[in-house]
């Protein structure tokens, strides 16, 4: 979990199965075929509790039931998420279009709250052939979408490549954009957004919580734990600038705050500073 | 003589021109006449670098304050630096 706040995504190779895989393309087909049809198969409507979404018989209900898929989803929405929606993107072999940089939706709330974007990807995807490319650790910056059209390229961005099974977790508001796919094959991939329900503090396994927690005197110019959740939260980017980069510390440590509900918790002093300064003059 | 401009713009981890580059995105009035960049990613590790390989500073990002209350959010890339090249569009060299 600190790694999806300090990075904005999480990977887990191939963890859906190869029949799952190889059935959910074919209903990928028949979504992008009929869901502006007047007749055929539907999404389900916006709002609808993801337990109530793609009944049986379906490839991607049977997909978002798996076990695995599950824990992955309550991990960061809770049990039983709100569907927002969701979307095949399917790109053919030799497209060219590159799609320019963006968040989805709009500029969102200040509060640390956020949904998550599951990205399926139920084929291999060779590298450079149409997997999504995506910023690491853009997700906390508050941007009007269109405004990334101008980045063409970023130091540290990455493309997605993998084996078939693989999902993606994106924050919502990762940056990331589709490309040009050069390969012989179609590229389809599902990817579903999901609002939390409720709170999403200590949601997943937390068994290490204790182990790998840092009091708030955790800094990087004192004393540090080798190993622990600061450790992680200071992971800096190669796109970012120092300032970019402390201010990033100080929007992961409230959104690890709000994870954990533990709001003493600071990684190298910086909101324990202020507010205890803030304290001296009152309110 | 018919020129053509290619805008270069540069992103940097400072507010220097020798600052280190981390990002950037070319836009070609030549549509391809004239000369590329270098293949190196990024293609100039500053922005001087760029500079000796003859584009012009056209703008360079101003310096501002944050706006109270907004001192730890971060937005855009903050350092943006735009350059141009003029080309002659019949000889697709740069003009001299």
């Amino acid at each position: 979990m600190a790694e999806f706040v300090a990075n904005g995504f999480i990977r887990f190779e191939a963890i859906v199965p190869s029949d799952v895989n190889k059935r959910g393309i074919e209903e990928m087909r028949r979504l992008e075929l009929e869901r502006f049809a007047p007749e055929g198969l539907k999404p389900p409507h916006t709002g609808t509790p993801l337990d109530e979404c793609y009944p049986a018989p379906s490839v991607i209900g049977e997909y978002l039931r798996l076990p695995q898929i599950r824990g992955i989803i309550e991990s960061f929405v809770g049990p039983n998420p709100t569907f927002d929606h969701d979307f095949t993107h399917h790109i053919q072999p030799h497209a060219t279009y590159t799609q320019p940089l963006h968040v989805d939706a709009v500029t969102d709330s200040p509060d640390t709250t956020f949904d998550v974007q599951l990205f399926w990807y139920p084929h291999d995807v060779a590298p450079g052939e149409g997997g999504t490319r995506f910023v690491p650790g853009s997700h906390l910056r508050r941007v009007r979408s269109s405004g990334l059209d101008r980045y063409q390229h970023i130091a540290g961005e990455k493309q997605f490549a993998g084996p078939a099974g693989t999902v993606v977790v994106f924050h919502h508001g990762l940056w990331h954009a589709g490309q040009p796919n050069p390969g012989d094959a179609d590229r389809w991939m599902h990817k579903v957004r999901l609002n939390p329900a409720v709170p999403q503090v200590r949601l997943w396994n937390t068994d290490d919580f204790a182990e790998l927690q840092n009091p708030p005197s955790d800094h990087v110019f004192a004393r540090m734990l080798p190993d622990s959740v600061a450790q992680i939260l200071r992971t800096m980017h190669p796109w970012m600038s120092i300032t970019d980069y402390r201010n990033e510390q100080i929007q992961r440590a409230k959104l690890w705050r709000y994870l954990t509900g533990d709001d003493a918790y600071d990684v190298d002093h910086y909101l324990t500073r202020l507010e205890g300064r803030a304290a001296l003059v009152g309110s | 003589m018919t020129q053509r401009q290619q805008i270069l713009y540069l992103w940097a981890n400072g507010s220097a021109l020798d600052s280190g580059t981390v990002g950037w995105a070319f836009h070609d009035g030549t549509d391809g006449a004239g000369v590329p960049l270098p293949d190196a990613k990024p293609p100039y590790a500053t922005g001087v670098a760029a500079l000796r390989d003859g584009w012009m500073l056209l703008q360079s990002s101003q310096l501002s304050a944050p706006f109270p209350g907004n001192e730890h959010l971060n937005d855009y890339l903050e350092y943006e630096f735009v350059f141009e090249r003029r080309v002659d569009a019949a000889t697709g060299k740069e003009r001299s």
